[in-house]
């Protein structure tokens, strides 16, 4: 504090003072170092997935793998139970599951994380434009904003897919537009509650510009908020692309993803074949991970935050 | 004063119900062709084509016939369905094809709310009794797996369990139509306990935020501190308190369980509305898909009006809108 250096007394009597709270660190419970430990794992799968799995996501396994040496006859290559030769089994064409899964990590988390990106990128924009913007703004934002929440997503989904049909893109920005309405939500009530606080007062006052109280004030006291929300989000997001792929309304093969894997495979689940579970296990891994670490870390923020989220 | 709150809800959800219907309107108007295309068919040549058109009302502008859309639908026509369309013959009947699938959804759906409702409520009581207790950290960690994992997860782990490992029940919910009494209900059975599941994890943790919130008021710290014993507290003091807040948590997850309704129908086989909507989704039969969105959509939005009415019943305060 350099301006005050000149009076000793006041000097003495702040010093006592940091500059700013100190940092409240985080310490994860063990569910959340588990968390976040998986989420990790399947990050870094995004990146080397293809490079380490044992076969090609569209390859059909050779018959010759699976001959038992004592055997006579060839067996079928599909819906084979995990053995040495695919560590999880074969689905119904006969390919190896763990590869496909592997494979699959880069559409699934990819095809999810661009949506939230998109929802977030909409949501948070219009939401602070609605917080600090006239009240006529916020009543138009917010009203177009209630009808849209008013349709239940996966009928959103089914309606603009049976209009437009389902390709990658659509997908992700389509997911993208729905989504943003929650998070238009949040944004604009976390953002109104700042804007009425006194330090955005002060600043007003300090005759301070609204990019300035916007980008200083609002952004950095809705930024942790924010960003637990995110994770929420993303794996609703994980399941709703998941959902949509499993109907046979998502990601379209022969791309692997976790969601159409599951419902290629679902015709082995009377006979008990594991291919159509893993794809699953892999999306459940992934999302309890996020909510596991979103818990820890709303716990430590206050729980307040869940009431916003609703 | 309640009847003016009551009267203002209602006109915002027939106000959102609208907004709704032109969503569903404008979004599979966009797609090319439509119903002269679809009733014509191979038959279609440009003089019939415009002729057709004429007689259906087609050359209005789009503002007029979506009025003409929405004046059929409130009079219960909902239209024709591309199926079974084909040389000159005109497709079967919406309403037609409707009918029996809507009645299985409905009967799906009233079976898990006849069950999970009660359980859930009296699980999510009981974790909130005992906070922090053994039985509630089972209880809360359970619910969250299950609602983070997908819908069909559940549903496979328990085809896995009960039709698979255990041969009790059949892995699908086939029906002819013709079933009675014991075939019905072990069609059902499956399906049902699956939503069940689903369902009761959401109202359970509904259940159990909403009565920890209460319990954290300042009325309750107060017969806490008068010594009041916590089960009578919770009983007596809590419970009339909790009854909004829990009709809404109900009336929401009823209404999510629209969602939950599509997935399940798919993985079962089980011939419901939703099944019906996907299969249009798959042909691009948009009038059966605009018809099955609307009835969803109308569900979802008395359902929220509903929890909506409770809030407002229970809570004198909400009655003043500011």
């Amino acid at each position: 504090m350099p301006e005050q250096e000149s009076e000793a007394t006041m000097e003495t009597s702040f010093q006592e003072l940091p500059d700013a709270p100190p940092r409240r660190r985080i310490r994860f419970s063990l569910s959340g170092k588990i968390g976040i430990f998986l989420v990790l794992f399947w990050v870094l799968m995004i990146f080397i997935g293809p490079s380490i799995s044992p076969y090609n996501e569209a390859d059909f396994l050779d018959e010759s793998l699976f001959i038992v040496p004592g055997g006579d006859e060839y067996p079928d290559t599909d819906y084979q139970p995990p053995s040495k030769v695919a560590l999880l089994g074969t689905d119904y064409l006969g390919r190896d599951t763990l590869s496909r899964i592997l494979y699959g990590a880069r559409t699934t988390i990819g095809i999810s994380f661009a949506a939230t990106l998109i929802a977030y990128l909409l949501g948070v924009t219009l939401g602070i434009a609605a917080a600090v913007g006239s009240e006529w703004l916020d009543m138009c934002l917010s009203r177009f904003n209630d009808a849209f929440l008013s349709i239940p997503t996966i009928m959103m989904g089914l309606v603009v897919i049976a209009a437009v049909g389902s390709t990658i893109p659509i997908l992700v920005i389509m997911t993208g537009f729905i989504y943003a309405t929650s998070v238009f939500r949040v944004a604009r009530s976390l953002g109104q509650d700042v804007m009425v606080s006194d330090f955005v007062e002060a600043a007003k006052v300090r005759g301070e510009g609204l990019w300035w109280i916007i980008t200083r004030e609002i952004l950095p006291n809705i930024v942790m908020p924010l960003a637990t929300d995110f994770g929420l989000r993303f794996v609703w997001i994980i399941l709703f692309i998941s959902a949509l792929s499993f109907l046979g309304l998502g990601v379209q093969p022969p791309m692997s993803d976790w969601g159409s894997m599951v419902k290629e495979n679902l015709g082995g689940l009377p006979y008990g074949s594991i291919a159509p579970l893993m794809p699953s296990l892999a999306i459940a891994s992934l999302t309890i991970s996020i909510n596991l670490i979103v818990d820890d870390i709303s716990a430590h923020s206050g729980g307040k935050l869940s009431n916003k989220m609703i | 004063m309640l009847f003016q709150a009551v009267f203002r809800r209602v006109l915002i959800g027939i106000v959102t119900l609208l907004v709704v219907s032109i969503i569903i309107f404008i979004g599979t108007s966009l797609l090319p062709g439509d119903v002269a295309e679809i009733i014509l068919g191979q038959m279609a040549t440009p003089e019939s084509l415009a002729a057709l058109r004429i007689k259906l009302g087609m050359d209005h502008p789009p503002h007029i016939r979506y009025l003409m859309w929405l004046g059929d639908l409130l009079t219960g026509d909902l239209g024709m369905s591309k199926a079974g369309s084909g040389a000159g013959t005109i497709g079967t009947e919406i309403s037609v094809m409707i009918a029996p699938r809507l009645m299985n959804t409905l009967r799906l759906s009233g079976m898990v709310a006849i069950i999970s409702i009660p359980m859930a409520m009296m699980l999510g009581l009981l974790a909130s009794m005992y906070p922090g207790s053994r039985i509630d950290r089972i209880i809360t960690f359970s619910t969250l797996s299950i609602i983070s994992v997908p819908d069909f997860l559940v549903a496979m782990i328990l085809v896995m369990i009960f039709a698979v490992q255990l041969g009790w029940l059949p892995s699908i919910a086939y029906m002819s139509g013709n079933e009675t009494g014991w075939q019905l209900i072990r069609a059902l059975l499956m399906p049902t306990l699956t939503l069940v599941t689903i369902v009761s994890a959401q109202i359970i943790r509904m259940t159990r935020a909403t009565i920890l919130n209460i319990m954290s008021s300042p009325y309750i710290e107060m017969a806490i501190l008068k010594g009041v014993p916590r089960k009578r507290i919770i009983l007596r003091h809590s419970l009339l308190n909790t009854i909004g807040p829990i009709v809404n948590v109900i009336a929401l997850n009823m209404a999510w369980l629209i969602g939950g309704v599509v997935i399940v129908e798919t993985v079962f086989a089980y011939p419901g509305l939703a099944k019906l909507m996907i299969d249009g989704v798959q042909t691009r039969d948009l009038p059966l898909v605009q018809a099955c969105a609307m009835i969803f959509c109308a569900t979802y939005v008395v359902l929220i009006l509903i929890a909506d009415m409770a809030s407002i019943i229970s809570n004198p305060r909400l009655r003043h809108p500011k």
